[in-house]
């Protein structure tokens, strides 16, 4: 009996320890990435860095590992667990991130990490920001919004009221008023990112005063916008990544923002030996990294969202007519408005930096 | 002599039947592993060694727990008054906003004068943000439940919106930095301490990785002073017959209405206290998200702990174990929703059986005569 017992004991903790130590294999690259409270199925930055790992998986071979952390205090225990296991590079995601990254980055010098959407003032040589020139893709959501608005009123809804979001309203009024200088702009902030019933009503306030175009870098609370936008017919215009597919026919354009792209390059660097610490990354308009999406084409999230079920045929096809009705009649205008803002001609000017003005 | 020996059983029940409880959450969590192809042993090993595994381990266990002992012991002491205080989400904002502009706000102040400071401010804040509720109620009969929820959400606009944006120097939502001389003394920074380096244990806390600080101390200090002020003191007795009875504490000379005050005030202060640790300890500035619904899940620790303040001693224990393990079960493959889900069950089965261990009593005391 007390054999078997025994010999049972020495089985369990042969196993034990075999789970314990199962570390990841050493041949090729291991990326640890610790995402911003919200998570996975945010339609927006999280799902465009995991769909960045997901293509750096498949083409360059790479293993990565992901945590969503409940609250902010654990970003910096899991910052250090990926850092501790011999990860070959760490990235951590949202403004959230920044101390503690800079903080565990300090204590891994050899440990190479990257972090989405805030830039450092001092970046230590084991890290590299990666930013986007949000004002510049903004510039074109508003110039389209300005071209398309039948009442010459059109509306800006924010996530929260803080100098990453104004970059998104300042581009956005910028564009609008380059259309038509005399243009009524109603900007409001659902003070969340994961409040749809919010962003709803603020949508539906806006639409009362005459809004007929909404844009709107509200993450989670957006979705609200959109839906506002389906009750009452009007267009509203999407963020971050390609969000035509929600309220099918009403969403006419989404301003990307490639955080898919830019770490997928990070990732890249790291494998190729090319990773250069030490600087802040902008990706623009110039180099693809913030963009609107087509005017003339539904493009590929849209033709994978009718295919996966999560819209109709019917819907594909309506968004398609509404491409053609509203939105490819403009598609030159907002082509050389783009070749402008690359070539220098139209300088777009970063509220996040020069603030947002007093008297809006 | 017996008396004693029939409380050991009692206390020894209640253990027994806690940890029965959590057993039988982790056979019924085993389900929800299977959905995600992982094994369920790996994932409750990854627990185990998130929570207890090793030194660190541990010292993070307590360090998650501290915020909720303190959430737990604001909502345990107006419960004992036969109050409800649902505000302690925004008692614990208002004290930790007031000690973080404090801590940034002077800049010459040395240390033993600052943090002392910092602590205070936020503890007062915290306290008249949780006696105005008590005075609403004692003086006007407003239900605590919807003063303490208002209160809530004024104190979240005031603070996360209003606050931030005011004192922001960066484009970082929190307001700036603290100055190191209101921060709460780091366990991991005891060796370099000149006098509590000289400690026997300093040199094991010596690791980055640790993150417990004063903060733990102070939540222990405060659970033994509100036991004894409960059960040892005048005012402790008052508060108990207050809950029992108020009409009848107050035919029996008791002033109902200042025990109300006083109790609410109290539990403020305590919740405050927990903000002012997340403030000066963990993030070292007040930040956008750092509250995390403490002050909700403090209403789970209250009630698991029998709203007695060793009890919630032990319940803030679980809860910080479930969240430090929990961040080790994503480590080892599992969706962070499987790991909610099984820390929700816990909580669940540790509540329910509580319900049942009533419902046991009262079949005995019915079953009648010895």
């Amino acid at each position: 009996m007390l054999k078997k017992f025994i010999s049972l004991a020495v089985v369990l903790t042969v196993v034990l320890l075999a789970a314990f130590v199962a570390l990841p294999a050493a041949a090729e690259t291991n990326v640890g990435i610790v995402l911003s409270t919200g998570g996975l199925g945010d339609l927006s930055f999280n799902d465009a860095a995991y769909r960045g790992l997901q293509k750096a998986k498949s083409e360059l071979g790479i293993d990565f590992d992901y945590i969503e952390p409940a609250d902010p205090s654990e970003d910096q225990t899991a910052l250090r667990r990926f850092a501790s296991r011999g990860y070959d590079l760490v990235i951590g995601v949202g403004f959230q991130m920044a101390d503690s990254l800079q903080t565990v980055a300090s204590e891994y010098p050899d440990v190479k990490f990257a972090h989405v959407d805030q830039s450092f003032e001092d970046v230590p040589d084991n890290i590299v920001t990666l930013n986007f020139a949000e004002w510049e893709g903004s510039f074109l959501a508003g110039a389209l919004a300005a071209l398309t608005t039948e009442t010459n009123n059109i509306g800006f809804v924010g996530g929260v009221d803080y100098s990453l979001i104004h970059r998104f309203e300042g581009g956005f009024y910028q564009g609008a008023k380059y259309i038509n200088p005399d243009i009524t702009i109603q900007s409001k902030y659902a003070d969340s990112f994961g409040d749809p019933a919010r962003g709803r009503e603020i949508a539906l306030g806006m639409i009362d005063d005459g809004a007929d175009v909404i844009y709107h870098a509200a993450g989670g609370s957006g979705s609200g916008v959109f839906q506002a936008a389906q009750e009452e017919d009007i267009y509203a215009i999407g963020v971050d990544s390609n969000q035509n597919f929600v309220a099918p026919g009403h969403v006419i354009a989404s301003m990307l923002k490639k955080v898919d792209n830019a770490v997928y390059d990070t990732v890249k660097s790291v494998v190729d030996g090319n990773y250069e610490g030490g600087q802040n990354l902008l990706y623009t308009l110039a180099d693809g990294g913030v963009d609107l999406t087509s005017l003339t084409e539904v493009g590929l999230p849209v033709v994978q969202a009718e295919k996966n079920g999560t819209i109709t045929a019917d819907e594909l096809a309506t968004i398609k007519q509404m491409k053609k009705d509203v939105t490819a009649p403009y598609a030159e205008k907002i082509e050389d408005i783009k070749a402008k803002i690359i070539s220098g001609d139209i300088e777009v000017e970063n509220w996040g930096v020069t603030g947002r003005p007093e008297d809006l | 002599m017996s008396n004693f020996s029939a409380k050991l059983k009692s206390v020894m029940t209640e253990l027994g039947l806690s940890l029965l409880s959590i057993i039988i959450a982790l056979l019924v969590g085993t389900l929800f592993i299977f959905l995600t192809n992982k094994s369920p042993l790996d994932a409750y090993s990854a627990l185990y060694i998130g929570a207890f595994g090793n030194f660190s381990a541990i010292a993070n266990t307590l360090w998650r727990s501290t915020p909720l002992i303190l959430t737990g012991l604001a909502v345990a002491l107006p419960y004992r008054a036969g109050l409800f205080n649902i505000g302690a989400e925004g008692q614990f904002l208002m004290g930790g906003f007031a000690a973080g502009v404090v801590g940034f706000y002077f800049t010459s102040l040395p240390g033993f004068i600052h943090l002392p400071f910092a602590i205070i401010a936020g503890m007062l804040v915290g306290g008249l943000w949780g006696g105005l509720p008590g005075f609403l109620k004692a003086k006007m009969d407003v239900h605590e439940v919807i003063a303490t929820i208002m209160l809530n959400h004024i104190a979240i606009a005031l603070t996360i919106n209003y606050g931030i944006n005011y004192f922001r120097d960066t484009g970082r939502p929190a307001t700036p930095k603290i100055m190191d001389t209101a921060a709460m003394l780091r366990f991991n920074q005891l060796a370099d301490h000149p006098i509590l380096g000289k400690l026997p244990l300093a040199e094991l806390f010596n690791h980055p990785a640790i993150r417990l600080h004063l903060n733990f101390v102070l939540a222990i200090i405060t659970a033994i002073v509100l036991w004894y002020l409960l059960f040892k003191t005048t005012l402790g007795y008052e508060i108990r017959a207050v809950g029992f009875n108020p009409d009848g504490a107050e035919y029996g000379g008791i002033n109902a209405g200042r025990s109300i005050i006083v109790v609410m005030f109290i539990s403020g202060a305590v919740a405050g206290l927990a903000g002012v640790g997340e403030v000066l300890g963990t993030h070292l500035s007040f930040m956008s998200g750092m509250d995390a619904g403490y002050g909700f899940t403090g209403i789970a620790v209250a009630l698991i702990g029998q709203t007695h303040p060793i009890g919630v001693i032990l319940g803030g224990l679980l809860f910080g174990a479930l969240a430090q393990g929990g961040l080790e079960m994503q480590f080892s493959g599992i969706p962070s929703e499987i790991v909610m889900i099984i820390q929700a069950l816990v909580i669940f089965f540790v509540a329910t059986l509580q319900v049942l261990k009533v419902y046991i009593g009262k079949k005995k005391a019915k079953g009648g005569v010895k």
